[in-house]
């Protein structure tokens, strides 16, 4: 029987990245999994748990519970933030050992980050890409901190043929966006962007791989102000070329 | 610096930093990162993982059993001839130092470097009762004489060049030198050690109290500690009642990772361990030892299950250090004596969400700084609870943001409930920013988004994919 996958498409990617989004169809059925999309899905929450406004957190993480709950199979997204959102803060928003909890990480149990699923649960590194370029890679965050995924989207871009990955200064810093904080404080965020955008265009790539919307809104808008050469693309994006930028 | 009223406004201090500041703290921050890393991998993770889960248990249990160690610590203290004081709040605190001073009739003290004292204004009291008070740390000699607060947590004067160190002596002293660290040194040591002579007390803060012996641990690079703390006639020490261990071999673990976390030291030069005052007339030292036992807001962070992980902190400054946004807007942004991560989250408890409301949100929750805190206090979490407690109020506090915003959030969450307008909105913003796009990207966008405008283009609204997914599987 396939490996059934529930899209969980992220408000976000939805609505500024769809193109990654039908990579990530592409991609997962040529690896033979068989994808499903719950319409119902808006966005998990995770806006306003980290600006602090929990209850309005608990309505969408009801309602997102509700959607997937129904569902079958793997539940993978191609953001590390909005999955360590489910995984980490959904449980922490119902009381410990209530039906609502229990329900909470059932469904974050199922929910997988895009390179995790892949590397981690149907275990393959090499999806027959071609992409013929140099590429730097910027660890997101949450995908890294909150999720531990320090390797595996590395272990895709070095499978991927003609792709020469080129180390990035200060890789694991932050690039700014932080949600809600790139809104409060714009002159930080700022600052940390122009810091993140130097060293991506110094390591001399022609590529910029992150694995998150946010950052690519923030760097991708960063490099495109300062008319960079260089492109900012998901993971996902460079996964499902079979050759060449487009 | 002392005990602030006023709303910090962070974003208002980031707007005033210099240019050359986060180009030193970086310098700095660097240096000691780059030296905790050298320093770990000779460890080994495996083990330097061991090591942070045993301090973290080890100061998990002494919180927890916070009074007995306490009770411990007066008796220990008392019996090697220590005079123990409690401090409930700061201005306690004040009066405590101040009384001990009219007692000795004390003209002149000399302090080492102490966030609790600082935490406390005791300077600017002390030098109100007609009392000469010198910061003989090099660093906080420096800012005392810039008349301004620390800006890191060990590293006070990080946020300076030395150029603008050599300025600071040729103003406030008269010295004509040039922009070189040991030079300047040299000048702050002859100048120190007259007044370590002349002082009638010394002032320290303290790394730890070991309970079972009564023991105040200093941790520095310098001998200005042992200077304050062992020649004038009288030792007063301020310490956080959050600082005591149980015992010494908790106390080998926590040092084991304070100096490699702070400054990626195996050990710092100096690590005194001072025991009441002396005992006879020929030993060194205090004729007098007074611990002052300052509680100031940490039995009430105590009492919350959640934010109470931040008592676990040894203050290594770490999380300043791994920060992206302290290394881009130094310490004085944070308006107050804590900076960085841990300030973000020890300023809003002490100080309260009236004041510091903003540190909170002073992340962009990437989640450095517990990845590299020696204790490994969820600095992400403890944020998230006290945004919270910022916009919604909890059992600590009420909320202090304003009313009409948790509308909006409300409105706004009503978007993502109902599926179909979440869906009619996406088509919307779609249509209205499609003209306006210039390869995809938005270079102007109204309030609140033109904060992110004002920065970068933001990308076009380019909803499309459920359209796709069901011509696609029509198709099929």
């Amino acid at each position: 029987m396939a490996i059934k996958a529930q899209l969980f498409i992220t408000c976000l990617a939805e609505q500024f990245f769809p193109g990654v989004l039908k990579d990530m169809v592409a991609v997962l059925d040529r690896l033979g999994v068989q994808c499903e999309f719950p319409e119902g899905q808006t966005c998990c929450g995770q806006p306003f748990y980290n600006s602090g406004y929990q209850n309005r957190a608990r309505d969408i993480a009801r309602q997102w519970i509700q959607v997937f709950g129904e569902t079958e199979g793997y539940i993978v997204s191609p953001s590390g933030s909005c999955v360590s959102t489910i995984k980490h803060h959904y449980p922490e928003l119902f009381p410990s050992g209530s039906r609502e909890y229990e329900r909470a990480r059932a469904v974050a149990s199922r929910t997988f980050e895009f390179s995790q699923f892949l590397v981690g649960e149907l275990k393959i590194t090499d999806v027959g890409a071609y992409f013929p370029h140099k590429v730097t890679y910027h660890a997101s965050c949450h995908l890294l901190r909150a999720l531990g995924g320090r390797d595996e989207p590395k272990q895709l871009l070095q499978a991927v043929r003609g792709l020469e990955l080129i180390p990035l200064e200060q890789e694991e810093t932050c690039c700014g966006f932080g949600g809600v904080f790139s809104v409060l404080y714009p002159e930080v965020s700022q600052a940390m962007m122009e810091a993140k955008a130097e060293n991506i265009e110094a390591s001399g790539a022609e590529v910029v791989v992150a694995g998150d919307a946010g950052c690519l809104m923030n760097i991708g808008g960063g490099l495109r102000k300062v008319n960079s050469p260089v492109r900012a693309m998901h993971l996902i994006e460079i996964l499902a070329r079979k050759g060449g930028y487009q | 610096m002392s005990q602030i009223k006023e709303r910090i406004d962070f974003r208002a201090n980031t707007q005033r930093v210099p240019p050359e500041m986060p180009v030193a703290v970086q310098k700095a921050t660097g240096r000691f990162l780059g030296n905790r890393a050298a320093v770990v991998t000779e460890v080994g993770e495996e083990r330097w993982e061991e090591l942070r889960q045993a301090a973290r248990e080890v100061r998990s249990h002494a919180l927890e059993y916070l009074d007995f160690y306490l009770a411990q610590l007066e008796e220990r203290v008392t019996q090697a001839g220590g005079h123990v004081h409690w401090a409930r709040d700061a201005e306690e605190a004040r009066r405590t130092v101040l009384e001990i001073a009219a007692q000795h009739g004390v003209k002149r003290a000399v302090k080492g470097k102490s966030m609790a004292t600082e935490e406390v204004g005791l300077n600017r009291a002390l030098e109100a009762a007609g009392v000469r008070v010198l910061e003989t740390d090099l660093g906080e000699y420096i800012i005392q004489m810039a008349g301004v607060g620390p800006s890191h947590i060990i590293v006070p004067a990080v946020h300076l060049t030395k150029e603008g160190i050599a300025e600071i002596f040729r103003e406030k002293l008269g010295a004509e030198v040039p922009a070189d660290p040991l030079l300047l040194a040299e000048i702050a040591r002859a100048k120190l050690r007259e007044e370590f002579l002349a002082a009638d007390m010394g002032i320290s803060g303290g790394n730890f109290l070991v309970a079972e012996t009564g023991t105040l641990v200093l941790v520095s690079n310098e001998g200005n500690g042992r200077m304050c703390t062992t020649l004038p006639p009288v030792h007063v020490a301020v310490v956080g009642i959050d600082k005591v261990v149980p015992d010494w071999e908790s106390l080998t673990v926590l040092l084991q990772l304070l100096a490699r976390s702070a400054t990626g030291q195996k050990i710092t030069a100096y690590t005194s361990f001072i025991t009441g005052p002396r005992r006879t007339q020929g030993e060194n030292g205090p004729q007098e030892f007074h611990l002052v036992l300052l509680d100031n807001g940490r039995s009430k962070i105590l009492a919350d299950p959640v934010a109470r992980e931040t008592l676990l902190c040894v203050r290594c400054g770490a999380c300043l250090n791994v920060c992206p946004v302290y290394n881009h807007v130094g310490g004085h942004a944070y308006g107050w004596v804590y900076s960085g991560p841990i300030g973000a989250i020890l300023a809003p408890q002490l100080l309260g969400s009236k004041v510091a409301a903003d540190l909170p949100f002073a992340s962009s929750l990437c989640g450095a700084c517990e990845d590299v805190c020696p204790v490994k206090i969820p600095i992400p979490k403890i944020l998230l609870h006290l945004r919270r407690r910022a916009v919604e109020g909890d059992a600590v506090e009420g909320a202090v943001a304003p009313a009409a915003l948790g509308l909006g959030v409300r409105a706004s969450a009503l978007l993502f409930g109902w599926g179909w307008l979440y869906r009619v909105c996406s088509q919307l913003f779609k249509a209205l920013a499609a003209p306006w796009g210039r390869d995809g990207w938005l270079k102007w966008l109204p309030p609140p988004l033109s904060r992110w405008t004002q920065v970068r283009p933001f990308p076009v609204f380019a909803a499309d994919f459920r359209r796709w997914w069901r011509k696609r599987n029509s198709r099929e």
